[in-house]
This record gives structure tokens, C-alpha cells and sequence, in this order.
């Protein structure tokens, strides 16, 4: 049997299988639906796209266990060591940060509040020295006072990306490490390194290299989650992190099974953004997909951890059957798709051919290939998603009037490069990704429209990057003018979502995540916007830079992605947050 | 007999050896004749935004730079002297035989594989009963009955039993006895024998009966085989003769010559599944060995592939040597012979 024949009966054994499924079910026992089914076939009526804009089935009910169910597995659950959305999502359950995003629906859902901290960060020294006040009362799950070195250790910990390899680089970038590699390298020596201080037990001062106006971001990530120094455990830590938030760990089966029970020393008045409703959470790892998403239609899962909700067999399901689909939410990603254009291969180094890309992809064709406007996305009419803080709509190549390409336009730009009839180049994408390789295909066909020829050659997804198109030796001898890829944000904002595809500082020989994009003025716009302090103004400056890499024509963006998510009926305080771009753990409960 | 014993476990080790070899051999040096540097094969196992220095250091902490010989020799020192590594605040000895640590997770494999080997044991064992229960039964009795209603609807559903992917009975079966039924538990949810034997079945009633299903359709057809070409023997026409019971010509002359090659693929399958149940617990979301072995595979990550590769061939290995003094037990003349 081959590939494409394998495909096609797992995609009828799933549609199959949800169809069999869709004729009814029973919920989960011990939920708190009425027994006749949790599903869609009972539970209170709901409204197709209601959870993005408003909590749906809003309860302060106690008691009952969050079911969660995944496909695989965390990154890790120490909040040290973690990378994924959904991964800092769960983390908010049994740890705090000093900073976080409002557990809200809609765009207050994007601002940061104190978390563990009294206020956001106070900023000294031009932007290079931040400090924080943590509340009084706070405990670690053993009753233990939590204090500003107990953060310090965790941040210092986190340095360490020998034990601790998963997590963002962001502090070993930017905080004013000198020789200092973190505590287990070199043990005692914390008090004596003084890139994070800790003039008392309540405050925690940073320092940083050069100047940063959107450090609030950094403390937001779960490396500032305190972490007990006689309590670590280094690449162990992962089978017990110590609780400061409502819950703690009961069980970790590691690649099987978590169990979160209350944690009794949480105090809920030093807590604003939390409840403790659950009586315990259990997550499920490691679960087959399709079958997974059967369950979570079945109302025997409560909620799918992963960053896209469900799969394209139940996305099917969900979307043709009314009953189904006022249970659903299609929620806009901090994400894009887009192929880069390599300037490094002629003739796309002449910024004309460039543009004639630009102007000739059907990008309405590319929207269908990634699953159509609701479970796919919204055609991209620039780089940066509008889900991002600070989103300024641009659309420099028509694309709004013209989502099926401008031939015309792109015949003129091809005039200006000096190749009126066209030119040859090549076009990669990822083999095991179905919606690139159709997006490969359906820009042969537009392209072809006046007259560029596009090869189309795929590369193995796990060396993509190492080997092939994130090579530049290997891109520009291959002569790989046009390059499909997509980034998500680490945190919805311009440094978090920009810096690793545009700025051309972070250009290496392998494993690159900025693909072609090489302009001075681009980076020296990175630099302004990360040295500037306030929002507004640089927010302004990374809708700049998306603006000149538009004008650049380095990436040609096609669609601004969106996820299809289920919530079942007995599902309570549901809601997207747009900052995960997927239902905020937090608040959920069943009861 | 014991000097066979001896031998064949003094092959066992050699195989394992060369399967250890090559399996190392496939993930390094093919990744390396492609042009993939150390560095390149250590960026599969840092974040996706880690510098250079990032990928330097952790190449180096994994050994990347070294011979691959050198690599390969660490390996083996750790099977017999075992491993110390710095898991950050100090150093923990994984003892003899160490399979070493996942590059991904950082845990030990061999605890993991031990940890995941109940499930699939749980699994494999359960399901073999079944299958060999009702494919034996089934094959014998659609023999004796040949060409019976009982016969064509047997060899029938052996054969849908053989075509069907598990995939597909496993994820179909779900949806009518879990979802639609009731009749079984949550699967997904693993529950130990130790911890709750009625629970422990009921959530694996399912995987066995799939399981079984295709594998009984095999066995089913080759009983039914032998059965068909034992009993027209001459020396069943004489049991006959001699007028001994049909029970006893059927079952003591006639199944018990029948069942050398049904031991011998019995024993092969068993094996096999006892080194993973790859399509079975991956479509049940079993945590076994076969689950495993597929995010092993996935995450390119060596430890845990290798350590995966040794155990099912040594399950594989043992298997087919204990069928192979079974062959004695079941087989007079093999005993002569």
C-alpha cells in the first residue's frame, strides 16, 4: 500500500469512526452533564464561535476533575525547561511567574498584569536595570515562604542549557550573565553573580546587557516561576516541580499520565487571576489523535492540549454537523504561513523579480490548501498577524483586491527585473506536510501565469532546517529561490514574533530560523524597537518592520492562521485567550 | 541439551551485537554521508531558538564530535560498567546494563522501557490466548468440517481479519463498544493488573479482541491447513482403524502434528509483539513498548531507538528459542530426532 493509499484509509477509518461516534455518547462518568450524553447531542445549547469573544457556561461550581487529553507529550512540565504555548498554558496551573497575561477573553486577553510581582516591571537605567516587588504571603505547596531568590535560582537555573535544553534563550541573549553559567556549573557562586540581585527577600533586580523596553515579556515566561534550591532536582525536576499556583502534582507517569490535586497553601488573596475550582486535574499524554478528538466529541475528554484543536477528520465532523459546531470555536493564531524569497538566488536578488512573486501567488488557492478561511486561516495581507499587539493593517501588493494574484502588476515588476518572459527557479517544502506541499503547487500554477517556472522539490521535515532549506550554502547551490515555511510567536508581540525571521544578525551556516530576510534598516528598526519603552511607540516601530519587509519582498505571506477548537458541553468557563490562540487552562472547570 | 541452550544464546549475543552496530551505524553515519555535521545533529535536540553556542555545547555533552567509533564503544561500556551522568545538581551512576539516557527527555531508557513493559506485556500475552484459543479451535473445526456453513463463514471472517489494519478495527471498535455501547472501559486510561485486575481487563478487553482478530484469522487458516493434510494421513486412518475415539485421532494424532508450524510462527509473532505492539498501542494509546518505539523513531532519538531495537530482539531471540524446546515437548519425533 503506499503512502497515499495509507492516507486515505485512515482518513475514512477516522471519518468513519466519528461518524459512528456522532450517533451518540455518553459523557465521562462523575461530569456533570445530566447523564444523557455530554456531546453534542445534549447540554445546554451553545453559539458556533461564542468562546472567542465571551466565557461560555460561566460557573463558580467547586468540585469534579479536569479531564485533558494530548497527542503527545510536554516539552516539559518543569517551567524551566518548557517552549510550547500550550506547555507555558498548563504551567499557569501549578506555577506563577512574575508577570502575566490576563486570563480574559478578546484583545485585554493580550495585556500583561503581576502575577507574582505587586506591579509590572519598573524600568531604570535607560531600560538596561528592571525590578520587581514580589507580594507578601506567598508560599511555595510545602508552606514554605516564596522569596526574590528563589526566582533569582530559577532564572540562573534556567541558563543552563546543558540540563535544561528546551526552553527560550531569551535571558542567556540578554541578561548580564558575564562569565556566570548558572548554578549547577557553578555551584555557590549564585550570590556572587550580579545579573539578577535580590537586595531583600521582596525584591528582584535585573540587569541586562543593553536596554530592552519590553522586559514585562521576559518575566512573563515560566522561567521566572521560583524554583526551591534544595528542591531541585536539574533534568529531574520535570517528575515533581514545586507548586506555587492552585494546584500541585499528585502523579507524573512520565509520557503518560499527570494529576494535579489542590494545592492547600495557595492562598487565593495573593492571586487576583485565579480559582481553584477544580478538585483535581488529569491530563492524559501521549493519545492517539484521531481517537483523542473522538472522545472530546464524546464529551469524555474535556479539553485537547495541542495548538491547532482538532484534527482534520473531526475538524470535518465539527464543521458540517450543526449540532456539532455551535460547540466550536475558530480561533485566530499568532502565527503565519509564508515562503520566503531567497535573495541569494538569481534573480531574486534583483528586488523586482522579487516583487513579481509577490504580486503573481494566488494566495486565495494557498488559503484552501491549509484547510479554508475557518479551520485554515485568513488570506495574510502582511506578515505580522492581527491578533498581535500593535497590529497595523498594510497591504502593500493589493492583496485584499486581489487574493487570486495581479498579473498584471507582476508582468511590470518582471519588466523592471529585466525578465519580461519570466525565469526558472526552485521551490521547497516540508515532504510530510500535506498543505505545504499543495501551496508548492498551487504557486507553480500561479506563478506559471507569467511565465516563472517553479521545481518543486521537498525535504524530510526533521532536517528541513539543518540540512536543506535553512542552510543558506545548500539553498543558494540548490538554487531554492522560494521557500515555504511559518512561524508562530513566542509571545504576541513585535520582538517575540519578528526577531528570529527577520533580523539578519541571526543568520548562521545551519538550522536557521530566518530564512532570507538580510536588511541592514530592518535591523536597525529591531534594535529601536527593543530599546524602546513605550508600548505605543514600539508597537509602532514593529508594524515598520513588517512594513519594510513587506517592501523588501524577502517573504511573501499567504495565510494568517487559525485553529478549530472543541469545547463540550459540560465544559465551564471556556473561552479562547488570544494570546495562546487556543482555550485558556486556567479558568476551566466542569462543574 | 543444555550445550544447545548454551549455543544458541552464545548466537543471541552475536545477533545483538550486530543489531546494536548497524542500528548505530544507520543513525550516524547515514545522517553524516548527507553532509550532516555534529553540530547539525545536535540542533535536533535544543529549542527551536538556540544559538550556536547552545548547539556547540550540547553537541559536545552528547559526544557528536567524537569517532563514531569512540561513540559506539561508549555505548557498549555502559551496557557492562554503566554510565555517569550530571543530571545538573550532581552526578547519578546508571549501573550495568545502562542503555544510556533519551537526548530528548534526559531519562534513563531501560527504566522507561522496564516502566513500559507491563503494558505491553499485558497486551501481547492477553491477546495471544485469544488468538490462539479461537484461531486453533476455529481451524480445526472448519478442517473437520470442511466445506460447512461453519467452515465458509469462519474462513470468511479469518480473512477479514487478516486484511483489515488495525487502525481501522481498532479506532471503528472504539467508536461502537466505548462510545456508542459502553461496554468497555477507557482504554487510554492504563491501569495495572497489580493496581485493579477488573479494571485492567476491561480497559484491555478491546486491544485484545482487535489484536486477536487479526492474528486468530492466521492462525485459523494454517490449523485449518494442516489439519486438512494430517488427517488424511496413513497413520490417522490407522488410529482409525485401531478404533480409538475421534477425539483422541483428532486432537492426540492429528492437531498435535499440526501444531509445529503454528508453534514456530506462534513463537515468532509473540515475539515480535512482546518488542512492541507498534499499530496496536498507538492506535489505543497504550503506553507500551510499541508507543514507545514510535516516538523513539519521531524525536531521532538514538538511546531510546537502540535500547528499543535490543529488547525486541531479544524478545524475538528468546521467543523463538523456547519454541524451539518446545518443539520437543509437542513433536516426538523432534526428540528422536
Amino acid at each position: 500500500m503506499n503512502l497515499r493509499s495509507t492516507a486515505s484509509v485512515l482518513a475514512v477509518t477516522a471519518s468513519l469512526a466519528l461518524a459512528v461516534s456522532a450517533c451518540g455518547g455518553g459523557a465521562k462518568s462523575g461530569s456533570s452533564s445530566s447523564g444523557s450524553g455530554g456531546g453534542a447531542a445534549a447540554g445546554p445549547s451553545s453559539e458556533y464561535n461564542a468562546g472567542v469573544t465571551q466565557v461560555v457556561n460561566p460557573s463558580d461550581k467547586t468540585g469534579g476533575t479536569l479531564h485533558m487529553g494530548m497527542p503527545g507529550d510536554f516539552d516539559s512540565v518543569d517551567p524551566g525547561d518548557m517552549y510550547y504555548s500550550y506547555a507555558w498554558n498548563f504551567a499557569r496551573l501549578y506555577t506563577r511567574a512574575l508577570v502575566m497575561f490576563k486570563p480574559v477573553p478578546g484583545k485585554e486577553g493580550l495585556e500583561l498584569v503581576p502575577d507574582l510581582a505587586e506591579s509590572l516591571g519598573k524600568a531604570s537605567d535607560g531600560g538596561k536595570t528592571w525590578t520587581y516587588k514580589l507580594r507578601p504571603g506567598l508560599k511555595f505547596e510545602d508552606g514554605s515562604p516564596v522569596t526574590s531568590k528563589d526566582v533569582k535560582y530559577a532564572v540562573a537555573r534556567s541558563l543552563d542549557k546543558d540540563v535544561l535544553p528546551s526552553g527560550p534563550t531569551y535571558f542567556n541573549d540578554w541578561l548580564d550573565t558575564g562569565d556566570y553559567t548558572g548554578p549547577y556549573k557553578m555551584k555557590g557562586k549564585l550570590d556572587d553573580w550580579k545579573g539578577i540581585e535580590t537586595p531583600d527577600d521582596q525584591t528582584i533586580v535585573f540587569h541586562l546587557k543593553k536596554a530592552y523596553g519590553g522586559f514585562d515579556y521576559f518575566a512573563m515566561l515560566p522561567q521566572t516561576a521560583p524554583v526551591p534550591e534544595a528542591k531541585d532536582t536539574g533534568s529531574k525536576y520535570k517528575e515533581h516541580p514545586v507548586s506555587t499556583g492552585p494546584y500541585m502534582f499528585q502523579t507524573h507517569e512520565l509520557g503518560k499520565r499527570i494529576e494535579l490535586v489542590k494545592n492547600p497553601n495557595w492562598d487565593p488573596a495573593t492571586d487576583p487571576n485565579r480559582k481553584q475550582l477544580n478538585d483535581s486535574v488529569e491530563v492524559l499524554l501521549g493519545q492517539n489523535e484521531d481517537d483523542l478528538d473522538q472522545r472530546l466529541l464524546s464529551g469524555k475528554i474535556d479539553v485537547k492540549i495541542n495548538s491547532t484543536g482538532v484534527g482534520a477528520n473531526a475538524r470535518k465532523a465539527v464543521l458540517t454537523d450543526p449540532k456539532r459546531k455551535q460547540y466550536a470555536d475558530s480561533a485566530a493564531l499568532a502565527r503565519t504561513w509564508f515562503a520566503n524569497i531567497n535573495g541569494d538566488v538569481p534573480p531574486l536578488d534583483n528586488i523586482h523579480c522579487r516583487k513579481a512573486v509577490e504580486y503573481a501567488a494566488d494566495r486565495s488557492a494557498i488559503q484552501g490548501a491549509y484547510g479554508g478561511p475557518v479551520a485554515g486561516g485568513d488570506i495574510a495581507l502582511s506578515i505580522m498577524p492581527p491578533v498581535m499587539t500593535g497590529y497595523q493593517k498594510i497591504d502593500p501588493y493589493g492583496v485584499e483586491a486581489h487574493p487570486t494574484g495581479d498579473v498584471d502588476k507582476a508582468k511590470q515588476e518582471l519588466q523592471a527585473c529585466g525578465q519580461p518572459n519570466g525565469f526558472s527557479t526552485s521551490i521547497s517544502y516540508r515532504t510530510e506536510r500535506a498543505a505545504e506541499k499543495q501551496t508548492a503547487e498551487a504557486l507553480q500554477q500561479s506563478l506559471d501565469r507569467v511565465g516563472i517556472k517553479l521545481d518543486i522539490k521537498p525535504f524530510p521535515q526533521g532536517d528541513y532546517f539543518k540540512l536543506y532549506a535553512g542552510k543558506p550554502d545548500f539553498a543558494k547551490k540548490n538554487g531554492l529561490g522560494i521557500i515555504v515555511y511559518g512561524w508562530g510567536a513566542d509571545y504576541p508581540e513585535g520582538f517575540g514574533f519578528f526577531q528570529q525571521i527577520v533580523d539578519s544578525r541571526i543568520i548562521r551556516s545551519a538550522g536557521n530560523t530566518n530564512l532570507s530576510v538580510k536588511d541592514p534598516e530592518v535591523d536597525k528598526l529591531i534594535d529601536k524597537a527593543a530599546i524602546e519603552q513605550d508600548a505605543t511607540a514600539r508597537n509602532q516601530l514593529w508594524s515598520q518592520v513588517d512594513s519594510k519587509v513587506m517592501d523588501d519582498a524577502y517573504i511573501l505571506p499567504y495565510v494568517w492562521a487559525r485553529g478549530l477548537f472543541y469545547r463540550p458541553a459540560t465544559l465551564k468557563n471556556a473561552f479562547i485567550s488570544q494570546n495562546w490562540g487556543m482555550y485558556e487552562f486556567l479558568t476551566l472547570s466542569t462543574q | 541439551m543444555v550445550t544447545y541452550i548454551i549455543r544458541r544464546l552464545a548466537a543471541a549475543v552475536v545477533l545483538l551485537f550486530v543489531v546494536s552496530i548497524t542500528t548505530f551505524a544507520i543513525f550516524f553515519l547515514v545522517p553524516r554521508l548527507a553532509g550532516m555535521s555534529a553540530d547539525d545533529l545536535a540542533s535536533r535536540y535544543v529549542s527551536k531558538a538556540a544559538n550556536s553556542q547552545v548547539i556547540h555545547d550540547t553537541a559536545t555533552r552528547l559526544g557528536f564530535y567524537d569517532p563514531i567509533l569512540v561513540q559506539y564503544g561508549r555505548f557498549v561500556k555502559g551496557l557492562f560498567l554503566g554510565v555517569d551522568r550530571n543530571y545538573g545538581p550532581g552526578i547519578e551512576h546508571c549501573p550495568a546494563p545502562c542503555l544510556g539516557y533519551s537526548y530528548v527527555t534526559q531519562n534513563p531508557v531501560l527504566p522507561d522501557l522496564l516502566d513500559r513493559l507491563p503494558v505491553t506485556l499485558s497486551l501481547a500475552l492477553g491477546a495471544a490466548v485469544i488468538w490462539l484459543v479461537f484461531g486453533v479451535a476455529a481451524g480445526v473445526v472448519s478442517a473437520l468440517r470442511r466445506g460447512s456453513v461453519f467452515d465458509r463463514i469462519s474462513m470468511g471472517v479469518a480473512l477479514a481479519g487478516v486484511s483489515l489494519p488495525i487502525f481501522f478495527t481498532g479506532i471503528v471498535s472504539l467508536a461502537i463498544f466505548r462510545d456508542q455501547l459502553g461496554l468497555v472501559g477507557d482504554v487510554a486510561d492504563w491501569v495495572p493488573f497489580t493496581q485493579d485486575p477488573l479494571t485492567w481487563a476491561n480497559n484491555l478487553s478491546l486491544p485484545w479482541i482487535t489484536l486477536a482478530f487479526l492474528y486468530a484469522a492466521g492462525y485459523a487458516r494454517l490449523t485449518r491447513a494442516g489439519m486438512l493434510e494430517t488427517m488424511s494421513e496413513d497413520y490417522i486412518r490407522t488410529a482409525r482403524a485401531k478404533g480409538l475415539p475421534e477425539r483422541t485421532v483428532v486432537l492426540k494424532h492429528g492437531l498435535r502434528a499440526t501444531l509445529t508450524p503454528v508453534l514456530t510462527i506462534f513463537g515468532l509473532d509473540l515475539g515480535l509483539l512482546l518488542g512492541g505492539a507498534v499499530l496496536t498501542e498507538s492506535t489505543f494509546s497504550l503506553p507500551g513498548i510499541g508507543k514507545y518505539a514510535v516516538d523513539a523513531i519521531g524525536n531521532n532519538d538514538l538511546p531510546q531507538v537502540m535500547g528499543v531495537t535490543l529488547v525486541a530482539a531479544i524478545f524475538i531471540i528468546l521467543a523463538n528459542l523456547i519454541v524451539d524446546l518446545l518443539y520437543a515437548v509437542v513433536d516426538p519425533r523432534v526428540r528422536l530426532a
